[in-house]
């Protein structure tokens, strides 16, 4: 039974409809992509998931439940236009936003220590926010996410505004997270980070689902069909009933070729067709990254 | 709602702490003894420059003596002094100028001149008409020759002051004054549209603040944005609560220790600068040689008398209406505030939508000050029953008395206006403190009021 699920969600703002039936099913302990060109729907479909919004139609259940204001507790929300109050202290303001999300005090003034430690932000209980910098700031609002240990944690763009150690603090502290028992749904264009950190995904392009499964298959689906072949001379290649070409370039007397297999081709029908243009050099099956397949299918969904 | 006081208390907490608000907390009430106690001092200090003031007659000695010496002049009356000599040279001799009276001004007002270098003040002119009147008029009775006159005229020595008596429908009848009650409708007013817009417009740079530093988003993923709107709006309540009363009690403070200290070592000039206040008040009832503790103690029943009619009136409501109406025009127009804050992206933008806002509020005033002079007008009653305006103009209508019903609707009028206005300008905010850079027209607000949630 997934963690979490979204079935059917459409939302709309006056005659414009940000989310088409948008389903979504995060198994528990997972971490779940959202990816989406910008003004797809994503920031949407997490606020409701946050409650922030209610859903046009559609429903939401968090553990086997419908989703209700008394799951705000469970949950912990890293919006992508995230901010601090300026002029109040570190300490205060964790404490504050700890309290909000239903922690007493004393509890919540523990769990600061610990993951003040943790981070090695100890010494900055009494400094203004405004004297931080913003990497610095991006570490107290982690910690402001997940001090009330929430069941499913939303990220949207976690690694924006970090440099590249802290950045991978922070992966690191997802990670853990999730082995520790949380359920993740992060939203992010950093496609080496999904394929590094995500179970699953879904694309979602013009308010609605386009692609979505296990990041290993979909990645498996497109690689099987994929090849870059090397050969001998500058050659022009032409398509024909078994391949696609996805690019073709040439260079020190050598002709590089991408090409797709189209539907029923082997890889034998496909080399039948290359041998006679020249000496093959190599052959490689290309495994895409989640980028190429994100701008793929982004493209052909247009 | 146990999150709503978090809301609250931070709100509270964040701003009372500041040191604007310290700084603004203790300056005012120092600033508002200033403003009452430096009249009365430098009225004193006038007094210790005494002005010497020569008297020449045009060959007669019919007024030697006449005009006394009071604490603010001295008068030297002289003889056998040529006055165009004495104009060239008065000043050299100590005098601060030249009284010159002819005789003739028995029968032409306008033969005593007051030479000087300096303008003369208001106060010195109207001593020295008001001697020479009531020297003149004796003079002419005696020329009747009328026996006990100094009798008789002590005896007709009339004041005249008009006492208003106000009977209510149980028949029992009150002492009132006019006076009073505009003094209080004015201050009543006047404070409403302050406190109104000072701490609406508090509420409305916290929304920007929230907004614009971007942490609106992640407390809304925590309280419902409503919720946060109403302890914003509660929160800034209770700080303008907070220091109004530390105003009130440190304006108190400060009035009495420096009246000990500036007024107390002269006790008895603050008694004849008291009087000579009241001077043009007083002279028509009595003469100017009338003693001045006399005065004194007319002018201290005539305080008490104030102070008597001002206690006559029906504090109980005024306090209840004023609480009522400061609370619900504070709601009205902070969650407005609020939800203009809410729309826009700094605070140069809300220009625009200030407007519409600003508008009633001064016109509110506006009627308010009218209201004062003609309380039962029907400007004045429509004003009184619109809730946008009737905070303040029904605190000016008050103390003049509002039939019970017409308090009654308006103040229902306000409580149901409240509720929808709280409703609206909540759709507005959930809507608004989520759009960024974006300009908003009031046509785009009046869609997000048909978003749902």
């Amino acid at each position: 039974m997934p963690f979490f699920e979204a079935i059917n969600v459409t939302k709309q703002f006056g005659d414009f409809t940000v989310l088409d039936n948008v389903s979504i099913s995060v198994p528990k302990q997972s971490i779940y992509g959202l990816l989406g060109p910008n003004g797809a729907g994503k920031t949407t479909l997490i606020r409701i998931i946050n409650q922030i919004m209610g859903p046009d139609r559609g429903e939401l259940y968090l553990n086997g439940h419908k989703l209700s204001q008394q799951d705000i507790a469970s949950i912990g929300y890293l919006p992508e236009e995230r901010g601090l109050y300026k002029k109040m202290k570190v300490g205060e303001q964790v404490l504050y936003l700890a309290r909000l999300k239903g922690l007493s005090r004393s509890e919540a003034m523990s769990r600061i220590k610990l993951w003040f430690k943790r981070l090695e932000i100890t010494g900055w209980w009494d400094k203004k926010v405004e004297e931080l910098s913003k990497g610095m700031q991006q570490k107290v609002q982690f910690i402001s996410t997940v001090l009330h240990e929430p069941k499913l944690l939303i990220f949207d763009e976690p690694f924006s505004g970090f440099d590249p150690v802290n950045a991978n603090i922070i992966k690191n502290e997802i990670l853990y997270l999730r082995d520790k028992g949380a359920t993740i749904i992060l939203s992010t264009h950093n496609m080496a980070s999904v394929e590094e950190l995500c179970d699953n995904i879904t694309l979602i392009n013009r308010s609605k689902s386009i692609l979505e499964g296990k990041v290993s298959d979909i990645r498996e689906q497109w690689s099987a069909k994929e090849y870059e072949i090397i050969i001998e001379g500058t050659k022009k290649i032409e398509e024909n009933e078994h391949y696609t070409i996805i690019s073709q370039s040439s260079s020190d007397s050598k002709t590089k070729v991408k090409l797709r297999a189209n539907d029923g081709a082997s890889i034998n029908d496909i080399l039948g067709k290359i041998i006679p243009i020249g000496e093959i050099i190599s052959v490689n099956p290309t495994v895409p990254s989640m980028n190429d397949i994100f701008i793929r299918v982004v493209n052909e969904s247009r | 709602m146990n999150k709503i006081s978090i809301i609250i208390a931070r709100e509270y907490n964040v701003r009372v702490r500041k040191k604007s608000f310290i700084i603004m907390t203790i300056l005012t009430p120092i600033l508002m003894a200033l403003l009452i106690i430096l009249p009365t001092y430098l009225t004193m200090r006038g007094d210790t420059d005494l002005k010497k003031i020569a008297v020449i007659e045009n060959g007669s000695d019919l007024f030697t003596g006449t005009i006394k010496n009071s604490n603010e002049a001295e008068f030297v009356y002289l003889d056998d002094v040529d006055l165009n000599t004495l104009k060239n040279s008065f000043e050299e001799a100590g005098y601060y100028g030249i009284l010159y009276i002819d005789p003739a001004v028995v029968s032409t007002p306008n033969a005593v001149q007051l030479i000087s270098k300096k303008q003369p003040p208001i106060g010195l002119i109207n001593y020295i008409n008001t001697s020479l009147k009531n020297e003149i008029e004796r003079q002419k009775l005696l020329a009747y020759d009328i026996e006990n006159l100094d009798r008789i005229l002590k005896e007709i020595n009339t004041s005249v002051s008009v006492q208003t008596i106000r009977i209510d429908k149980e028949g029992d009848t009150r002492q009132t004054s006019t006076g009073v009650a505009m003094a209080i409708a004015y201050i009543g007013g006047l404070l409403m549209y302050m406190l109104v817009f000072m701490f609406g417009s508090m509420v409305m740079r916290g929304v920007i603040e929230e907004k614009t530093s971007r942490i609106v988003e992640v407390i809304i993923s925590s309280v419902k944005p409503i919720q946060l709107m109403m302890g914003k709006i509660i929160g800034i309540a209770l700080v303008g609560l907070t220091q109004f009363m530390i105003w009130i009690l440190l304006t108190i403070g400060f009035v009495g220790i420096a009246k000990n200290m500036i007024i107390g070592k002269t006790e008895g000039a603050v008694a004849i600068s008291a009087v000579q206040e009241s001077r043009d008040f007083m002279s028509a009832a009595s003469s100017a040689q009338a003693i001045p503790e006399a005065r004194a103690t007319e002018e201290l029943s005539e305080f008490m008398d104030l102070f008597n009619t001002a206690m006559n009136q029906d504090w109980g409501l005024i306090i209840f209406s004023f609480l009522f109406y400061f609370i619900t025009g504070y709601l009205l127009y902070a969650s407005l505030f609020a939800a203009i804050g809410s729309a826009v992206d700094n605070e140069t933008e809300t220009q625009q939508f200030m407007l519409p806002i600003t508008i009633p509020i001064l016109l509110g005033l506006i009627v308010a000050m009218g209201t004062m002079t003609n309380p039962e007008s029907q400007l004045s009653f429509w004003f009184s029953m619109i809730p946008l305006t009737s905070p303040i103009v029904m605190m000016a209508r008050i103390p003049f008395d509002v039939p019970a019903w017409q308090l009654a609707v308006s103040m229902l009028v306000m409580a149901i206006t409240i509720v929808g206005v709280i409703w609206m300008a909540a759709k507005i905010y959930r809507t608004g403190i989520l759009m960024y850079g974006k300009k908003i027209s009031w046509r785009e607000m009046w869609k997000w009021l048909k978003y749902k949630r």
